[in-house]
């Protein structure tokens, strides 16, 4: 088997990544007030939607069809689009789907091409392998678009540029975006995307190669769907004269009617609307309308690897809606920048490191990025446990590593053979005490120590640690029984 | 072909094989694919939690994508059609209503001063009869091209095949009153003519309306819009920043 590579490694362990993110007060910010607003209207249309549970369940027995037929829908989808005009690719990792995409570009001599917003090509790092090869992509969505002129990184599936707010991302386009107007340009949320709109309007009318993910492919009839909001899609889709489709291998859907189902479930879920304003469906080649070239590359970037996992394959279900984003705690307040990984979040903790493999930089540390509270998985269109598989990839990186020497293991084994025996824990927990008590008289009435030497230094570098209680439930039992009698004596 | 080493299909398929999960998934589907038959106003309002209503049939549809009248349990086309003049208008489309008869005048009202505007090659001629401007069909005698439809103050006038109550959504899919994706698209205003007994109530309904699902469709919910900045939704990006629907009733 082969791991997933590209963009989805994180480089630095999650506990690092996060404390640099979490000094930001002015990112921590941003994101509540996006996440909260975005929470609220989620709520909202979803509450409107009386069979939304029949719907998620649909929505996730669906997917799970596809992945258990995936091997015979691909065969099918293949056929179906090579039919209606479409040239299919297959590509096993990121370096051989940006090779074949590479290529293709090539061949139509441009040396620049228009981007739809799309997961998988950030995935495989597609518009670093074509600047290495002297090709342009240009990003037309408009967080894409922030993301690109302030060459950063995305943090946040659906919004890729969350993490600034409207006068940053106004000081952006000032700054970067060549020939913009300066004298209308406010931070007002429609002077910028009207900006942005002058700024990609040449692009579109002039592209003549476009690169676009999709969020569906219907096997039945090889049709693939995009869902936007501002037409950007639209402008790549119908426009240049070839585009090419990059789309992960559990994309699939097994008929047309399965739409039904996904178009309901996604955009009240990512964008908290009851529809989003555009959705394009197409199938291979229309003549007189649209590309007259269409390629589509099929990619597997790890796919198989996690397929063969049978409690953490359900993360093949996403549709990358991004709703476990916006509802999870930890996200809220370190970002999406944190995760290392183009899919941050609850989604991305456990997609990243089963893509690529624990042992893939410091995806390990990943799964631990939650504390389990499971609001991902209430949000979940496709009901994918999140939590179900965090505890389960943890336990796969403990198990791992069994054997091998930790202070965590050995302090764990003497807490159990103490546990083990009654008469041992209680001596433990008197012992406990006796050496608190001077600690006592230094922290007072808070019962709580800041600060503790090493080893235990670990745990107070983040918390208080608390001072055992002066008497434990049994003592206060017995006494208590003690009084009673006393008191029923005295009646 | 690209050079692309031609195991890759064959490995990634033998490599599925191997993992995937054995035996098929039932898929259950209950869930709504008509508005429900007693109460129309629930479409309106969510059910009490817990309620549950029997899954009524599809309507049955004619050779026009038309319903046919007095099928069963649905509410009146009339009921419908309020539910998506409210939701586009929720999405801030512009809607007027008109009769069979009103449309060249409500359609030459609703464009006033715009100086041009863009018909597919096979629409209704009687749509602009009372409009005054330029008039440009696409393909009569040439395509219409990019630059035709980008020039300032051009709209367009297009039907659609279906529309969706509950979501306040058109179905384009390229018949003759819709003509190609980009005459939709490119120009800054969009006129939608919407007949009543286009409207279907939820998305199973609509798709399952459509003639050939492998026609390029595209499904438009209001003006263009995005949520990119702060996730505050803001009309009026790359595609048409005005969208008019007309709907006809009987």
């Amino acid at each position: 088997m082969t791991a997933g590579t590209g963009n989805i490694v994180a480089p630095l362990p999650f506990p690092t990544a996060a404390r640099r993110e979490l000094a930001d007060g002015q990112l921590r910010a941003n994101l509540r007030r996006a996440t909260h607003t975005i929470r609220d209207k989620r709520l909202r249309v979803v509450g409107e939607v009386p069979d939304w549970e029949a719907l998620r369940r649909s929505g996730a027995a669906i997917k799970d069809d596809v992945l258990a037929r995936l091997p015979e829908l691909l065969e099918q989808f293949e056929a179906a689009a090579t039919a209606a005009g479409a040239t299919v690719h297959w590509a096993r990792d990121s370096a051989e789907a940006c090779a074949v995409v590479t290529e293709l570009v090539r061949r139509t001599g441009s040396t620049e091409v228009v981007k739809v917003k799309s997961m998988a090509t950030q995935e495989i790092g597609l518009n670093e392998a074509l600047a290495e090869a002297g090709i342009a992509a240009v990003e037309t969505d408009l967080a894409e678009l922030i993301v690109q002129l302030a060459d950063d990184t995305p943090s946040h599936i659906l919004v890729p540029a969350i993490h600034y707010n409207r006068r940053q991302i106004r000081d952006i386009f000032a700054s970067r975006m060549p020939g913009v107007d300066l004298d209308a340009l406010t931070d007002d949320p429609p002077a910028l995307a009207e900006a942005a709109r002058r700024h990609l309007r040449a692009k579109f009318l002039g592209a003549k190669v476009a690169i676009s993910g999709a969020n569906f492919a219907i096997a039945e009839t090889g049709t693939l769907a995009v869902v936007e909001s501002e037409g950007n899609g639209r402008m790549c889709l119908t426009l240049p004269e070839t585009l090419i489709s990059v789309v992960g291998v559990e994309k699939l859907l097994p008929t047309f009617r399965d739409l039904e189902v996904f178009l309901q479930l996604l955009p009240r879920s990512s964008t908290g609307e009851r529809m989003n304003p555009y959705t394009s469906l197409w199938t291979g080649v229309t003549a007189g309308d649209g590309p007259q070239t269409m390629h589509i590359v099929l990619v597997d970037n790890g796919r198989t690897e996690t397929l063969a996992d049978p409690v953490g394959r359900q993360a093949l279900r996403c549709i990358r809606c991004s709703a476990c984003l916006n509802v999870c705690p930890v996200y809220e307040r370190v970002g999406g920048h944190a995760y290392g990984s183009v899919y941050p979040g609850p989604i991305g903790a456990i997609l990243s490191p089963q893509l690529t493999g624990p042992d893939s930089g410091a995806n390990r540390t990943l799964p631990y990025a939650s504390t389990l509270c499971g609001a991902c998985f209430d949000a979940c269109p496709v009901r994918i446990d999140i939590p179900e598989v965090l505890v389960h990839l943890r336990q796969r990186g403990v198990d791992a590593r069994r054997g091998r020497p930790s202070a965590e293991r050995t302090a764990m084994r003497a807490l159990s053979w103490t546990m083990r025996d009654r008469r041992r824990y209680a001596a433990a927990l008197r012992a406990a005490r006796r050496g608190a008590a001077p600690l006592r008289l230094v922290t007072g009435r808070r019962g709580q120590v800041r600060r503790l030497p090493w080893p235990l230094s670990a745990w107070t570098a983040s918390r208080d640690a608390p001072l055992p209680a002066s008497q434990t439930f049994r003592d206060w039992w017995a006494g208590r029984e003690r009084t009673s009698e006393k008191e029923a004596g005295g009646w | 072909m690209v050079t692309v080493p031609s195991s890759a299909r064959e490995e990634i398929l033998a490599r599925i094989r191997a993992v995937r999960p054995s035996g098929p998934v039932p898929v259950p589907r209950d869930y709504r694919t008509a508005p429900a038959s007693d109460t129309p106003m629930n479409l309106f309002q969510p059910e009490p939690h817990g309620a549950h209503t029997p899954r009524p049939t599809l309507r049955s549809v004619g050779p026009q994508g038309e319903v046919e009248k007095g099928s069963m349990g649905t509410p009146a086309d009339g009921e419908l059609v309020e539910l998506l003049v409210d939701r586009l208008v929720d999405y801030r489309a512009t809607v007027r209503r008109c009769g069979p008869r009103q449309v060249p005048e409500a359609l030459a009202e609703l464009l006033g001063e715009v100086p041009t505007v863009v018909v597919p090659g096979p629409a209704p001629a009687e749509w602009l009869s009372a409009y005054l401007g330029r008039i440009r069909r696409d393909g009569d005698p040439d395509p219409l091209t990019v630059a035709d439809l980008d020039a300032p103050g051009v709209a367009v006038v297009t039907g659609c095949a279906v529309a969706i109550a509950q979501t306040g959504t058109l179905l384009l899919d390229g018949g003759p009153d819709q003509g190609r994706r980009l005459l939709s698209l490119v120009p800054d205003r969009h006129l939608c003519v919407v007949r009543a007994t286009q409207v279907a109530g939820g998305v199973p309904e609509a798709l399952a309306r459509l003639a050939d699902p492998t026609r390029p469709i595209t499904l438009v919910s209001g003006p263009s819009a995005t949520s990119d900045i702060e996730l505050d939704r803001v009309e009026g990006v790359h595609g048409p920043r005005r969208l008019d629907v007309l709907v006809v009733t009987d």
